[in-house]
């Protein structure tokens, strides 16, 4: 099961990205490809790349070589907005949530569903409740990490996002919680949504993840399937003491 | 379109909030009102005159002279911001406002002729318009706290700069341009159009003070702008997660220039006012305001960390400010206290607040 839909267009493909920062090369020639409803693993150890090809994905900052596809159509990103207009999201670690509002309101923030009132436009409170998919009315200052993890996880689920990418989704919060975060991954691979998990704790990656690819030094070092490998050779690619595979 | 939902998150772990631990009940919004309500209380019991008709007509109308500012501040404040500019703005437009109304009513000015003519006998000035210069001259007034919000907003949102240090320098540049116009006089708002300005700033509106009148609307404004649009939502939100609000697609940049520009206008409108009921628009007007209006804010629930605040505890505020301030005078204490006390419940509303979130 490496690429269960081969035949199927990829909704993202990456060709020999790059990206410098100065006299720091933190990416270099990576090549990439996400197909729908499948879950790949990034992997890596801190300084490996991930965030930084994450955040080129994102339309943080535009890559210096290479080329971004997506659903087949070149792309480039600016801002993150572009990147979300096509239909990517991101849940990023520290979730970016507005702690003061409720949930219903993190979910929609930027993007409050409205009521016409003549010339005023007023927020939809029942619609936007009834949609967020979680306690609408608790503040998210009262949640505790994995109803946060849910909040940040429905707010992708709302626009058409069809490649989602959560950074370390299950670093923070109770075994009990990881397992309901999982459970979200698979239900958004049925779905036909294509994640990338970032994470390094091994056996999340193992439990949801069709394929595992590992970074090193700005490298892809491999791409396997997750049958293909294992939690010891994933270790050693990404400790370096197995240079690739 | 938005993908089918089969089954929302739930934790079961999870209880519901009791109503008395959400909404205004658990605000510290709400403890200083049930303050105030016991302060009124004990007002009534400590002096025959507090309630009287006079005396009411009389708080509402000196609170709401700062309580239009307070809630142009609240804005600000919830975004996490500060503006420290409202005294000296409300000075400004104040004196721009008055200075405006008296000049083209004096034929021989330039531009004058458009506005007035002298009747027949040679003496008297007549509007060509009624209502014309009243107008020109309190937009004027709000057009130079319009620039002001927007050279705040410019600073602190694009530029970067620090909220407190841009507006410190904006006190003092709008205190001085109010000196340098004036020359260092009071001006007092004359001409044929005075009568409807006195009327519109000091008189009454259906028996009440038309500046509590005023303070009402704009408060029931700011509360359907603050809960119930786009708009509000993104202030709640740059105050509560900046980076958070930045990521999803809001503009920042703009929503920081907007309340910039909504709290100077506030303002300014709060010195065109005050002018009135003065008759005069001395230099020196509301100076050091801006603490009073911080301080009522603050103790109405606006979190000065960003993120919290609304017109009720504006308003709030600025009452109690008012009630103890009266209070005293009734209570023949001296008004030297005041100060003193105003500064002791700023701390303990903020205490209270402190403990009670400790607990939760």
């Amino acid at each position: 099961m490496v690429t269960p839909h081969a035949a199927w267009q990829p909704v993202l493909e990456l060709t020999g990205i790059g990206k410098q920062f100065g006299a720091i090369r933190a990416l270099h020639g990576v090549d990439m490809r996400i197909f729908p409803g499948e879950v790949v693993g990034l992997m890596g150890d801190n300084g490996a790349g991930k965030s930084t090809l994450v955040k080129v994905i994102a339309g943080n900052f535009p890559p210096n070589h290479g080329e971004i596809r997506f659903e087949g159509k070149a792309v480039h990103f600016t801002r993150p907005i572009d990147a979300r207009a096509v239909g990517i999201e991101v849940v990023y670690q520290d979730l970016a949530l507005a702690d003061n509002l409720t949930a219903a309101a993190n979910v929609f923030l930027g993007r409050e569903l409205k009521r016409k009132f003549g010339p005023f436009a007023l927020l939809d409170h029942k619609t936007m409740e009834l949609r967020s998919e979680t306690r609408p009315h608790d503040l998210v200052k009262q949640m505790s990490g994995g109803q946060r993890q849910a909040v940040a996880i429905a707010r992708t689920r709302l626009s058409n996002a069809k490649l989602v990418m959560m950074d370390e989704p299950t670093a923070a919060i109770s075994v009990r919680q990881v397992e309901q975060v999982l459970s979200l991954i698979r239900r958004l691979k049925e779905q036909g949504v294509a994640v990338m998990l970032i994470s390094h704790r091994m056996p999340d990656v193992f439990a949801v993840c069709d394929r595992v690819v590992v970074m090193r030094r700005g490298e892809k070092r491999a791409d396997k399937g997750i049958g293909d490998t294992s939690p010891e050779e994933v270790t050693s690619l990404i400790t370096g003491a197995k240079e690739a595979a | 379109m938005a993908t089918p939902i089969e089954s929302p998150i739930t934790f079961t772990n999870v209880g519901k909030a009791r109503w008395w631990q959400s909404g205004i009940f658990a605000s510290q919004t709400g403890y200083v009102l049930l303050a105030l309500v016991a302060l009124f209380v004990v007002m009534h019991f400590a002096s025959p005159y507090f309630f009287t008709e006079g005396n009411m007509q009389n708080v509402a109308k000196n609170f709401s002279f700062i309580a239009i500012a307070t809630l142009g501040v609240t804005f600000v404040i919830i975004t996490g911001g500060i503006d420290l500019s409202v005294g000296s703005m409300m000075c400004f437009s104040a004196m721009i406002t008055s200075m405006l109304m008296t000049d083209v009513s004096t034929p021989g000015v330039p531009g004058a002729s458009w506005f007035v003519h002298l009747a027949a006998d040679g003496k008297t000035v007549v509007a060509n318009v009624p209502g014309l210069i009243l107008a020109v001259s309190v937009l004027a007034g709000l057009g130079v706290a319009l620039i002001v919000g927007l050279v705040n907003g410019f600073c602190i949102a694009v530029l970067g700069l620090s909220p407190f240090v841009t507006t410190l320098g904006m006190l003092s540049i709008v205190r001085g341009l109010g000196y340098v116009v004036s020359n260092g006089r009071g001006s007092f708002p004359s001409g044929p159009d005075a009568d409807y300005f006195y009327a519109l700033t000091s008189g009454d509106l259906f028996g009440m003070p038309a500046p509590f009148i005023y303070l009402l609307v704009l408060a029931v404004a700011m509360a359907v702008v603050l809960h119930h649009t786009a708009f509000g939502r993104h202030v709640f939100a740059l105050g509560g997660n900046e980076k958070a609000a930045a990521v999803t697609g809001i503009s920042v940049v703009r929503v920081k220039i907007e309340v910039y520009v909504i709290c100077a206008l506030a303002a300014g409108l709060q010195g065109i006012i005050i002018s009135g009921w003065l008759g005069s628009a001395p230099a020196n007007m509301a100076t050091s305001y801006e603490l009073n209006i911080i301080a009522a804010a603050v103790i109405g629930g606006a979190n000065l960390a960003g993120g919290g605040g609304g017109p009720l505890g504006a308003i709030v505020g600025c009452v109690l400010l008012e009630v103890i301030r009266n209070g005293l005078v009734l209570a023949q204490v001296s008004s030297y206290w005041q100060q003193t006390l105003v500064g002791v419940i700023i701390i303990l509303a903020v205490l209270v607040d402190r403990i009670r979130s400790r607990m939760a």
